[in-house]
């Protein structure tokens, strides 16, 4: 039996749960485990991986970009760069971020199940991730490619000399471990609920994590199929996007944007289901109309199908469909309009602690605002057609995927790597980085809207001279930035070993992931709970002596 | 306790499913000018139906997988539709003013 | 009519499940999920076709005269049939029929290599008619290079389908074995209904690739 969720049980306060999940230490236990909070961590450092490597290729960039003539790359080189970095950010670290690792790990014990539905095909899924990387390292190694991350037909089919069916091929499989995850967390959500979890008594993160998957499932199919005819277009020869055939090569873009613009969702979707953790444990309230950003959830994933040609404005697209897709896409901020105004509502008269994953949550609010409205400009038909394919576009999408996503994504990790370790993150160091962050990221991409605003294309690497005060910025932006990501790498190990106790319940959050010890045992529960109301049972009353920023 | 379904639901659909064919075939040597796909598309639908309903068991079965069932081809219709909708309003606006 | 399951024989049920119930439900609902992303994998090049249908009409008519329509109707055919035997089944090993079960898989597996058969021996007929893409394709008629892109769409759309049916008959030949060796027993037949479920929907994707690409126009 559980009690009512905001209450802890004070005798296991502080205690370091000895039987855990993390007590079998061979490397069997760890290649053939089926059990989820494993594999979350598994994935945890497969992806820490490809986000070093594409790092690299992002800091590279930024040091050619400190002069206006190539220095450091030929223009070639500079293109496999560019390329590199968006395939390995998009495939491998943004898509399976928060789903992989923090819904691995977190989904199940937030609805109160032993483990997903397919715990084999859970392994299975971070298998084939691994191989599509290797894949994708395999094309890296042997020279990379340049097409950029978005292969467009007709240089990636006929005219490019690099690697493009290898790393096409890396991307092919990673999409079938996503399918495959996305399945599972549907299936376990569907079916698998606590005894008195009805839907609308679920955490938003979960609400989130399947509008999630509802995009992956759906989505990915067709991204599959398009790099498989690239692919065979490529080696036979000949193919449907080849003019010499009557093809076209505008068909690729519909086909490659219908999966790539709700990839997009696939990416910020979990990180907003986070911050609706961590606004609601912050400030010690109950949501803002939760069925609203539980609905809001649902609505940004079907209406994101409906808007990919905003990225074909000047492809030849007809004028029509480019007015169709321009006010489907304002349609689409709406619901995440309605989060932000929901999460802005839920601080007002809270009990707010800054501690390191609100800071985060705060910044995440901000920066995606921004991120959000400039998509908005972008949407508008005319304006794209001075700006697409500039540094207007990189600064709005950067917006949301760094300054939103892998914010809520380290908001997420901190928030629940006491659950996940047993033990607590150094604060200081937190809040520190934190700020760091924040720092680094608005100065290495705040400088980016005026050059593109101002003419600069996206992909280029020589510039004109008056430029270059914007670019010097955003690299001395991106060292900071580099900084404020590398301090969490290094506490978090320190912390897994000398970290101090958590105890289950070290943010007093409400949330059936919290009434089990810290680490978990294997099996989650001790025994089923049963959930008798709503989530997010806060009192800012009850909880006057707390400082959640200074635990 | 799972429900078995009687054979002879089984056999008249394969009977029905085999007549759909030979209608399709058949259709396809007289001449309707566009309604030749109409028809043709009209009974694919028809056995996809009939084959999901009693092959595989949608009929009787719960809501969630009614709608999982239908979900791909609806996806595949608003990529189809606004896809086509692109290429067929490409002439519409003269490009020389 | 229902099943009686004496107790010392119990369905075997994961850890993760609190019933057999719930674990043949999300099995279930899994692979429905499944199919629905191979709707859309075949998807786009369902959409492809659309669009060179709709520009290049009148070539694809011609084009698809070439094809032979008895090889692909009676594939057609072969594969209804074998959905009724797959459906049978799932039927005999909710029964716990094994022997019925095993014939009734080896039987679909057969059924599909007739399938593949007819597949191969029609693709071979193409390649000596010189209608393979880039592999000695000649075109009498108008607009060659159009012609050329329906056939790809033809072989890149029957061959994906191929695939499939292969792997479908790989699965029947697993699960026949299993079958003989008694794993379905006891309660434990839902990996046939999936199996089932998947054999079915690669039928209907035949349904509706015969009538697309042997019958666009009136022959």
């Amino acid at each position: 039996m559980i009690r009512d969720a905001t209450e802890i049980d004070i005798k296991t306060r502080g205690e370091f749960a000895r039987d855990n999940y993390l007590s079998e230490h061979t490397v069997r236990s760890w290649l053939l485990t089926t059990d989820h909070k494993r594999i979350g961590l598994l994935y945890l450092g497969t992806i820490l991986i490809f986000f070093l490597i594409a790092s690299v290729a992002a800091a590279l960039m930024r040091i050619e970009l400190l002069t206006p003539q190539p220095k450091l790359v030929t223009s070639e080189t500079y293109n496999k760069l560019f390329t590199i970095h968006g395939v390995l950010m998009v495939w491998f670290f943004l898509i399976p971020s928060i789903p992989t690792v923090l819904g691995n790990f977190v989904l199940p014990m937030m609805i109160g199940a032993r483990d997903v539905a397919f715990p084999r095909l859970n392994l299975m899924s971070w298998y084939i991730f691994v191989a599509g990387g290797a894949l994708a390292l395999w094309s890296l190694i042997h020279g990379g490619v340049d097409t950029g991350w978005t292969f467009y037909t007709p240089y990636s089919t006929t005219y490019a000399n690099s690697h493009v069916i290898s790393m096409a091929a890396g991307v092919f499989v990673a999409g079938f471990s996503t399918i495959v995850t996305g399945m599972n967390f549907m299936v376990t959500t569907h079916k698998m609920r606590a005894p008195g979890l009805t839907w609308f008594r679920l955490p938003l993160f979960v609400w989130s994590l399947y509008a999630t998957s509802l995009i992956m499932v759906l989505a990915t199919p067709v991204l599959a199929i398009t790099l498989a005819l690239i692919s065979v277009e490529r080696f036979w020869g000949v193919g449907i996007f080849d003019p010499k055939l009557g093809g076209d090569p505008v068909l690729f873009q519909h086909l490659f944007w219908f999966y790539s613009h709700p990839a997009v969702y696939i990416m910020i979707l979990p990180g907003m289901g986070v911050i609706s953790e961590l606004i609601t444990c912050f400030s010690r309230k109950r949501i803002f109309g939760y069925a609203w950003v539980g609905c809001a959830s649902m609505a940004i994933a079907i209406l994101g199908f409906l808007v990919w040609g905003h990225h074909m404005f000047v492809s030849s697209q007809s004028v029509y469909a480019g007015m169709i897709f321009s006010i489907l896409s304002f349609l689409v901020a709406v619901p995440s309009g309605i989060k932000v105004f929901n999460w802005t509502a839920t601080l007002r008269k809270g009990a707010i602690h800054f501690a390191t994953p609100m800071l985060y949550a705060l910044g995440f609010i901000g920066l995606f605002t921004i991120g959000g409205l400039t998509g908005l400009f972008l949407a508008a038909l005319a304006v794209d057609v001075h700006v697409h394919d500039t540094y207007f576009v990189i600064a709005h999408f950067h917006y949301i995927m760094v300054g939103g996503m892998v914010m809520a994504f380290m908001g997420g990790l901190h928030y629940w790597w006491p659950k996940i370790s047993g033990r607590l993150y150094p604060e200081f160091a937190g809040k520190l980085a934190a700020m760091i962050t924040f720092i680094g990221f608005n100065l290495t991409f705040f400088p980016q809207f005026i050059l593109g605003y101002l003419g600069q294309p996206r992909r280029y690497h020589v510039y004109p001279p008056e430029f270059q005060i914007f670019h010097v910025l955003s690299t001395a932006g991106a060292s900071i930035l580099g900084i404020g990501y590398l301090m969490p790498l290094i506490y978090f190990i320190w912390a897994w070993r000398h970290g101090r106790v958590a105890g289950p319940n070290p943010w007093r959050a409400t949330g059936l992931e919290w009434q089990t010890t810290s680490p978990p045992p294997k099996h989650n529960f001790k025994e089923t709970p049963i959930v008798t109301g709503p989530p997010y049972m806060y009192s800012a009353e009850k909880d006057v002596d707390l400082n959640l920023a200074s635990i | 306790m799972e429900e078995v379904v009687q054979p002879n639901v089984y056999v008249r659909t394969c009977i029905a499913l085999l007549m759909l064919l030979a209608v399709t075939w058949s259709i396809a040597y007289i001449n309707l000018g566009p309604f030749n796909l109409i028809v043709a598309l009209a009974v694919s639908i028809a056995k996809a139906i009939v084959i999901a309903l009693f092959f595989m068991h949608i009929k009787g079965s719960s809501r969630i997988l009614h709608l999982a069932a239908v979900a791909g081809v609806i996806w595949l219709l608003i990529l189809i539709s606004l896809t086509l909708g692109d290429y067929i309003s490409r002439g519409w606006v003269p490009l020389n003013h | 009519m229902s099943i009686s399951i004496s107790p010392a024989s119990e369905p075997f049920v994961g850890e993760q499940f609190d019933d057999i119930e719930q674990q043949r439900d999300a099995a279930k609902l899994g692979m429905w999920i499944f199919l629905a992303t191979e709707v859309l994998f075949f998807g786009g090049l369902f959409l492809g076709y659309t669009i060179y249908r709709f520009t290049y009409g009148h070539v694809f008519v011609e084009a698809s005269r070439k094809l032979d329509v008895l090889i692909g109707g009676t594939n057609t055919a072969v594969l209804l049939i074998s959905s009724l035997l797959m459906a049978f089944a799932v039927r005999a090993a909710k029964l716990d029929q094994r022997r019925a079960l095993v014939g009734l898989l080896a039987g679909t597996a057969l059924l599909g290599c007739v399938f593949m058969s007819l597949k191969a021996v029609e693709y071979h007929k193409d390649y000596v008619d010189h209608l393979v893409p880039r592999m000695g394709f000649k075109w009498e008629g108008a607009d060659p290079g159009n012609a050329e892109l329906f056939y790809w769409i033809y072989f890149a759309m029957t061959g994906l389908h191929a695939i499939h049916v292969t792997v479908g008959i790989a699965i029947m030949l697993v699960l026949a074995l299993l079958a003989w060796l008694g794993k379905f027993a006891h309660g434990n037949h839902n990996a046939v209904e999936i199996a089932g479920l998947y054999w079915h929907f690669v039928d209907i994707v035949w349904v509706f690739l015969f009538p697309l690409l042997y019958l666009v126009g009136h022959r």
